[in-house]
């Protein structure tokens, strides 16, 4: 059903279950003015939301008996006897029609106007007819078929309503009983006693994690699962369709579309993804500022699009889909695209970076600058969206509830704008570090990498003025410590001795700009929840809120955007290909899979991850839920374009890469296949995630080397179970030789790639056994990634095994899952796993190798 | 002021001074506090009580006592109030008994309190042995000044 209608009835059938009490004593006591002043409000309120359903029939009903009502109130008639029957018959329709809605979604047939005209009479002239149209029980629509000839038409009339009745009374209950209003007040103090319990349960696990009391084990792991599940459901309950959010823009575009003078399609997917509902309050000014953008300034007039062969309507998307513990949204229109030129033109003019840098810049990071405050390109300031205060708004709202916006833009096609954001703002997984002899938390959405900096690290920190910079890969990151910005003093004593140490850099993204914060000790990533600060505190901007970690102290978490504003960095622009790294990859040579996509632009992708090449026909594919899909092998493949979209093209077919893993399928649709060929890549790495693992020169052309994880993790999406992760814990020392135990080739070649990128030293092993037997002739790793089910020794038997003694008996072992159920994170941890890992998280995979969970030792 | 009020005293630099009881959620002993950086001075951290983020006010600076025996925050007694749903700690030297005083000793004129107390205090009790200033803790917790 409609949710605006299923609201909207879930609403008026239970006012109009309260009224049945209020009708009775409305017979007995006709004059009590209070219980006519309720019945007014109800009947008044249907009849107001009646207009925006279209529901003709009801308003006029509502509308006639609502004149009586308010006659009644305001005391100007006696509620005689003979006026409240009639009142009591126009109720009795009113939940007819509300009943005949409840099921068959449409308005009963039905005439009214012997009714509507007794109401009429009744206010005009302040007395009941001498004979009311009927008795107060019998349907007064029965007088109607007595008033008017009985033809067969108008005794399909009469019989419809009674019909209705007996059929649907039940149906509407079950409407009423399968929902229930709770105060949103009550699900937030749901939501923080959920809160206290995870980090209760944090503490325990901490506790028990150092003793060993065997008999907490089983109830913790019980704990541990409980809480878990519980969290979840109560966020649920918090949960609202993003439809709710987009409710108002149908209207709002055919407005625009009139006061621009455009003709304008607004299409909405995914309507259904549900978001906390704090998020999405916070989103839906944001969301409805980029469609006026859109409609005001991304599409043309009709003219003007007809004169570049585009169908004169323009189209403005919204869509709106899950990705790990996020919501993406992307609003997109299919007009002028941006004028990169003009772009770069204002940022120059502007002085936001140096006219020969913008010449060197690639298009996307000119398209940037429209996030900066007060970039404006409009080339008229309409009524519609105002002037200068644009995207940079739109970015920090959206940043300040821990998401990221990012453009793709093609002149004369359209522009794309999506939003990711977090599902909930209530709990987020942060790392946690220590500055100035004082711990903080950092919410992971922020933090680029790690690094070390100074000493004997490689990254040499470089001081020009007071002001310190880090050369990074051949590139300058401004850093700052954050003692000192905290105003928490320069870092302790034995400042030479420390200088000379190297120090931790967290290098963090806080809009367009990158940093490097300099602190003292980096310790582990934690699932925190966020509790805001006191009212005292709230001047500090620095601070987002402040959170109790498992080990029972609070700890501060930094709010980036308020850091970024006390640091001032003004244009210390660092552009985004800063955190582009350069690793060498082993010397042997890999098969490649060439292709073009995005316009020409050559990729590729280990041949050893495509499982077959297929060619798609558009009319096979089918739009489900903000997806696209089509059918293969007996059941349905999700495809994605190379962002990693869902794909779709109108007409033709076009070549598809099938990758597969556990027996499920996903194509990536691509413009042509190149070819074959066996290459040894030296790669330049790009470490900020995104879709591909960096660029090297293949076949004398550039080719991205496309990250088939990103894929297959945001094409599969919710298909797959959510995955879960966890950063291992006690390693003290980054891992560099890595043991891959897993029986899919797909995902050893995977995890290969991801982890050789890297920097470490990959050996796979087919099963557990094989894995043994390396055991056995000596070998040693610093981790070993294990999966759990596999033929022959499973992941379990495997890890207890190595436990039991032999050379891998203190090894850290980490259990690679698909999907983590709650149970098997507790049995891994007793088969004496470390820790586990999604397969197809690529992010976490990364940072569960480069986090240090205990403080590093300063050789 | 007709009913005896029953207030906490508190020693703070050897000042006594006292809090409503109904306004006192706890009372704890010292605690570990967490540093709030650039804080306005008076906050002295926060803390964790059974799970809720209480924020410490070290009333000491509060009141502008200067003292000589500067004694680190995390050694101070802790008396935990409530203010608009929120938490807050009293960190003072001393905790004492709970005083049930009559109108008799109360002097509801300010004019005998320092100048920069008065607007932080109901008001004074005249204890045999000493002078006992009651807070205003709503007062005492808006850092702004009140005015």
């Amino acid at each position: 059903m409609d949710d605006l209608l299923s609201e909207f009835l879930t609403e008026c059938l239970e006012s109009m279950t309260v009224l049945d009490g209020d009708l009775v004593r409305l017979e007995r006591s006709p004059d009590d003015p209070e219980l006519l002043a309720g019945i007014f409000r109800v009947v008044h309120t249907i009849k107001g939301t009646c207009g925006f359903l279209d529901l003709v029939r009801l308003e006029a009903v509502a509308h006639a008996a609502e004149n009586v009502l308010g006659k009644l109130r305001d005391g100007e008639m006696a509620a005689s006897r003979p006026v409240v029957s009639v009142v009591l018959q126009a109720l009795d329709r009113i939940k007819e029609i509300l009943d005949g809605l409840a099921t068959t979604q449409v308005e009963p047939l039905g005439d009214d106007s012997t009714l509507i005209a007794a109401l009429d009479a009744i206010a005009a002239t302040g007395t009941a007819p001498a004979e009311p149209p009927s008795g107060a029980v019998t349907p007064p629509v029965l007088a109607t078929a007595e008033a008017e000839d009985a033809t067969d038409l108008s005794l399909a009339v009469v019989e419809r309503p009674g019909e209705a009745r007996n059929v649907t009374g039940p149906a509407a209950e079950r409407l009423v009983a399968q929902t229930l209003r709770v105060p949103v007040e009550l699900l937030e103090q749901l939501m923080t006693l959920v809160g206290e319990l995870v980090l209760t349960r944090n503490q325990l696990l901490q506790a028990v994690r150092h003793g060993s009391e065997p008999a907490l084990q089983s109830p913790l792991q019980r704990l541990d699962q409980i809480t878990g599940e519980l969290q979840e459901g109560v966020m649920k309950t918090r949960m609202q369709a993003i439809g709710t959010a987009w409710s108002k823009l149908p209207r709002l575009v055919r407005d625009l579309a009139i006061e621009v003078d455009k003709e304008i399609e607004l299409t909405m997917h995914g309507a259904e993804t549900e978001l906390d509902r704090q998020v999405l309050e916070m989103i839906r000014d944001p969301l409805t500022h980029m469609v006026r953008n859109a409609a005001d300034h991304g599409l043309e007039t009709a003219d003007e699009r007809q004169r570049q062969g585009k169908p004169a309507k323009g189209t403005i998307g919204l869509d709106a889909c899950h990705e790990g513990g996020h919501i993406i949204i992307e609003i997109s229109d299919d007009g002028r695209g941006l004028d990169t030129a003009r772009i770069a033109e204002k940022a120059a003019a502007r002085g936001l970076a140096q006219e020969a840098d913008i010449a060197a810049m690639a298009e996307r990071d000119i398209q940037q600058f429209i996030f900066h405050p007060g970039f404006s390109t409009a080339e008229t300031v309409t009524a519609v969206s105002g002037r200068g205060v644009g995207m940079d708004v739109v970015r920090t709202n959206i940043e300040k509830i821990g998401g990221s916006i990012g453009i793709r833009s093609t002149k004369g096609q359209g522009s794309t704008f999506t939003i990711k954001i977090p599902l909930t703002l209530a709990i987020v997984s942060a790392l946690i570090f220590e500055a100035g002899g004082e711990r903080f938390a950092l919410p992971q959405l922020g933090v680029v990498e790690l690094l070390r900096a100074g000493g004997q690290s490689g990254h040499r920190i470089e001081t020009m003025d007071g002001m310190r910079v880090l050369r990074l890969r051949d590139r300058l990151l401004p850093l700052a410590s954050l003692a000192q910005v905290l105003g928490l003093g320069p870092r302790v004593a034995g400042a030479a001795g420390q200088t000379d140490a190297g120090s931790y850099v967290v290098v963090v993204r806080v809009g367009a700009r990158v940093l490097g914060l300099e602190v003292d000790r980096l310790f582990a990533t934690e699932e925190i929840v966020v509790k805001p600060v006191a009212p005292i505190l709230r001047s500090v901007s620095a601070f987002s809120g402040n959170t109790i970690l498992g080990d029972g102290s609070v700890v501060m978490i930094l709010d980036l955007n308020g850091l970024a504003a006390m640091l001032d960095l003004g244009r210390g622009e660092v552009d985004r290909r800063q955190a582009a790294d350069q690793r060498q990859r082993p010397d042997e040579p890999v098969s490649l899979l060439l292709f073009e996509a995005d316009g020409g632009q050559q990729m590729a992708v280990p041949s050893a991850l495509v499982t077959r090449l297929e060619q798609i026909e558009a009319s096979a594919i089918e739009r489900t839920g903000g997806r696209s899909v089509v059918r293969y092998r007996d059941s349905l493949m999700p495809l994605a374009n190379i962002e990693g979209r869902p794909a779709a093209f109108d007409t033709g077919r076009r070549p598809t890469l099938v990758f597969t893993d556990c027996g499920r399928h996903m194509g990536l649709v691509v413009d042509r296949i190149v070819d074959v060929t066996e290459a040894r890549i030296e790669l330049e790495l790009a470490s900020g995630g995104g879709n591909d693992l960096g660029t090297a020169i293949i076949a004398d052309r550039p080719t991205r080397l496309l990250d088939v994880a990103f894929f297959v993790n945001r094409a599969f999406g919710g298909w797959f179970a959510a995955l879960e992760t966890e950063a291992f814990h006690g390693n003290e020392r980054r891992a560099r030789r890595v043991l891959i135990v897993d029986d899919s080739r797909f995902v050893r070649s995977m995890l290969q790639s991801i982890l050789e990128a890297q920097g470490m030293q990959v050996t796979t092993a087919d099963s557990a056994d094989r894995a043994l037997r390396m055991r056995d002739e000596g070998r040693l790793f610093d981790l070993i990634i294990s999966d759990i089910e596999m033929p022959g020794t499973d992941g379990f038997a495997f890890v207890e095994n190595c436990r039991a003694g032999g050379a891998w008996q203190r090894t850290r072992i980490v259990a690679l899952t698909s999907h983590a159920t709650p149970s098997d994170v507790g049995r891994g941890r007793l088969a004496g796993f470390d820790g586990h890992v999604g397969k197809l998280d690529r992010e976490a995979l990364i940072s569960t190798l480069s986090v240090d969970r205990e403080p590093l030792k300063v050789a | 002021m007709a009913e005896p009020r029953q207030l906490i005293g508190m020693t703070v630099a050897a000042q006594q001074f006292g809090v409503r009881i109904e306004a006192v959620r706890d009372i704890l002993g010292p605690q570990q506090l967490a540093k709030v950086p650039l804080a306005p001075p008076e906050i002295a951290g926060v803390l964790n009580l059974r799970g809720r983020v209480v924020t410490a006010i070290d009333l000491a600076r509060r009141l502008g006592i200067d003292r000589d025996d500067k004694r680190p925050a995390d050694q101070a007694m802790n008396i935990v109030v409530e203010d608009r749903g929120e938490l807050y700690s009293l960190l003072v030297d001393r905790v004492g008994v709970v005083l049930t005083l009559g109108a008799e000793r109360f002097e509801a004129d300010g004019s005998s309190l320092p100048q920069h107390w008065r607007p932080l205090a109901h008001g004074l009790f005249r204890l045999d042995d000493a002078l006992l200033v009651e807070l205003d803790i709503e007062r005492v917790l808006a850092l702004q000044p009140v005015g």
